[in-house]
């Protein structure tokens, strides 16, 4: 396979995220039936291996900017669930007091600079941090998640212009799911592979089966290599599927607009199944070991929810808090 | 103290920024020219990088300038033309002005923001806007509106060194205009008023390039022997709600002076402030002098009929006198 350069122990982590991810949001969509979180959620069910596969390839001094459906590159990016369940509950322990929720977790220290509730929003984002770390010169690079609808946003356009004319260590990060909120790609972008808009603005354009973990990795490693190298910036057109629809709860307003057997079929190609059967052919792992991270995870996600829901909410006046830095 | 221009005194600031701090730096379409000379010459001695010509691309530069103040560095962006920032609207109003706040107080944006407003002659309606109003009602970001070539350094040095989102609108007619500008570091803290003349009987609250006019009608008033007082809010936010007030206590009577329009408006929204806090100080009605309600027209008789001029604001302060 291709894992060659990665250690055993790297391995295990990257499905121990994939993992995670998925039972974060799974827990995610319960509570919020249940009602007990506020607002929208949007799951990323099914393109886990994407956010895993290019964090992984990412250091803590990297940057991210994501999107409304951004829980994943959180978590992968180091996020932690226990302060990210207590915001999605709007409680003061969340990673924004309660004042971002779902779609606006910023973790300062991660280099999250921010998921984003207006599509193509962050990516403008990203550059600017790329911008700054070229002038710092302490080489991170800056990735911009987005999703294929805000391919066809102004800023994605304005964007990879700046980056590509001044070749600033950025890696755009084009999610492909196959939808832009309820309208499939193939009516909303004139062009079948995102990859190719690439050409427009001086560089590489990559795409990438965005349920094999492995290879989203060594694509995105390939392309902070040539950040590095100040050779500037790559579009990644990673493509997958979303298992759910677009906002969970949304059958009670849309109906359902997929055929179902367009999404029984990305099921069979679950990223979790595909990469745990790579790890047990190369004899790296034994079931028994996938059951036990499995498990681990659960408790994880089960501590988060118990702290999020015996969390305080914020006092009520403490919305006037944070407008400005004094 | 030295005389210098308009333009002259934000050359300074800049320059003067960026030398003491090798984080600041700025961008926006055709600075290395300098489209309004503001930044001329600063390319040459400061170099490509930190003074960063950018392709017209609004939404980019704007959000890119955001994603920098996020990563520690202090950007000036320049938007050229007021109006313009109806191009990159998502960016300042819906990322710049609600990331610190979303994020809990996480973010830190160090971000000053830079254009030419108002009507300068002829140039139209997506030339001539006053735009400040609009961002008035996007909480999360600081509005500055010098008065003057003082006040454009003074305030424009604040803004660079301030750790959120500032919006500076210097106004094209006052590009032509010169004035004394204190020798050396010369700073003028956001959310502070001043009296640019006292006055006893009355006082016009000028925003920006009203406040030439405002002084203006103030002297001739006072060959009238009617007291004017004039006073310049500087910010808009944060605003320096105690100083206007204490004119308006002073006075008993006020008349607003500002080029953008009326509904909706930076008039309108002081005066509320004023009948909030400050009703009983009142011994007349507030008067509003404004551009009317309708885009800037482009011919001239139509362009100073939908204006405001000295003649609109002495005819307010007229009407309003016991």
């Amino acid at each position: 396979m291709q894992a060659t350069t990665l250690a055993k122990e790297q391995l295990f982590s990257m499905y121990r995220m994939m993992v995670t991810i998925r039972r974060f949001e799974e827990a995610l969509r319960n509570l919020f039936f249940q009602g007990q979180i506020p607002g929208f959620v949007h799951l990323s069910i099914g393109e886990e291996a994407v956010p895993t596969g290019v964090c992984a390839a990412l250091t803590d001094k990297d940057y991210i900017t994501t999107t409304h459906r951004g829980h994943g590159h959180m978590l992968a990016k180091g996020g932690k669930p226990k302060l990210m369940m207590a915001e999605m509950f709007g409680r003061r322990t969340g990673y924004c007091k309660g004042k971002g929720g779902s779609m606006h977790i910023v973790s300062y220290d991660l280099g999250i600079l921010g998921a984003n509730g207006i599509v193509g929003g962050g990516i403008p984002i990203a550059v600017g941090a790329a911008l700054a770390s070229s002038f710092r010169g302490n080489d991170a690079v800056a990735v911009a998640f987005f999703g294929d609808g805000a391919s066809n946003e102004g800023t994605f356009h304005e964007s990879a212009n700046l980056a590509g004319l001044w070749k600033l260590p950025v890696i755009f990060v084009c999610q492909n799911n196959g939808y832009a909120e309820f309208t499939p790609t193939s009516e909303s972008t004139a062009v079948k592979d995102i990859a190719i808009r690439a050409q427009g603005y001086n560089m590489p354009g990559v795409i990438v089966d965005g349920n094999d973990v492995l290879a989203v990795y060594e694509v995105v490693k390939t392309a902070v290599a040539r950040a590095k190298r100040g050779e500037g910036p790559t579009l990644i057109e990673a493509k997958t599927y979303r298992w759910e629809g677009h906002v969970v709860g949304e059958q009670a307003f849309v109906g359902e607009y997929r055929p179902a057997a367009e999404i029984e079929a990305a099921k069979q190609r679950c990223a979790i199944v595909l990469f745990a059967k790579k790890l047990l052919a190369t004899g790296f792992i034994e079931q028994a070991e996938l059951d036990r991270i499995a498990a681990e995870v659960q408790r994880k996600i089960d501590e988060a929810i118990a702290f999020a829901q015996s969390s305080p909410f914020p006092e009520p006046q403490e919305a006037l808090d944070d407008v400005f830095a004094p | 103290m030295p005389v210098i221009g308009f333009i002259e005194a934000i050359r300074q600031a800049i320059g003067e920024e960026m030398e003491r701090d090798p984080s600041v730096f700025i961008m926006g379409e055709d600075v290395k020219l300098g489209a309004f000379a503001a930044t001329r010459g600063l390319f040459e001695k400061f170099g490509a990088a930190r003074v960063r010509n950018t392709p017209i691309s609004e939404a980019g530069i704007a959000g890119a300038g955001i994603g920098a103040a996020m990563a520690g560095m202090r950007p000036i962006v320049e938007i050229e033309f007021a109006s313009f920032f109806y191009c990159c609207f998502d960016q300042v109003c819906n990322q710049a002005a609600k990331l610190r706040y979303m994020s809990g107080g996480q973010a830190r944006l160090p971000l000053t923001f830079r254009c030419v407003y108002g009507a300068m002659g002829s140039a139209a309606a997506q030339h001539s806007e006053v735009i400040y109003p609009q961002f008035l009602a996007a909480p999360g970001l600081k509005i500055v509106v010098p008065s003057g070539a003082a006040e454009a350094k003074g305030l424009l040095k604040a803004a660079i060194r301030d750790d959120n989102p500032v919006l500076v609108f210097e106004h094209g007619r006052l590009g032509f205009t010169q004035g004394e500008v204190p020798d050396g570091e010369y700073i003028i803290p956001l959310g502070r008023g001043a009296v640019k003349r006292a006055g006893t009987d009355l006082t016009i609250i000028a925003i920006g390039a009203m406040v030439p006019k405002a002084l203006t009608v103030a002297e001739e008033m006072a060959k009238d022997g009617v007291s004017v007082e004039v006073w310049d809010p500087q910010t808009l936010v944060p605003l320096d709600e105690e100083g206007m007030l204490a004119s308006v206590a002073k006075t008993g009577r006020v008349v607003i002076a500002d080029e953008g329009h009326l509904r909706g408006g930076a008039a309108g929204d002081l005066a509320a402030i004023i009948i909030d806090k400050g009703f009983d100080y009142l011994n007349a009605p507030i008067k509003r002098v404004t551009a009317l309600d309708v885009p800037i027209p482009f011919s001239p008789p139509l362009e100073n009929y939908v204006l405001p001029d000295e003649a609109k604001i002495k005819a307010a302060v007229q009407e309003i006198l016991p």
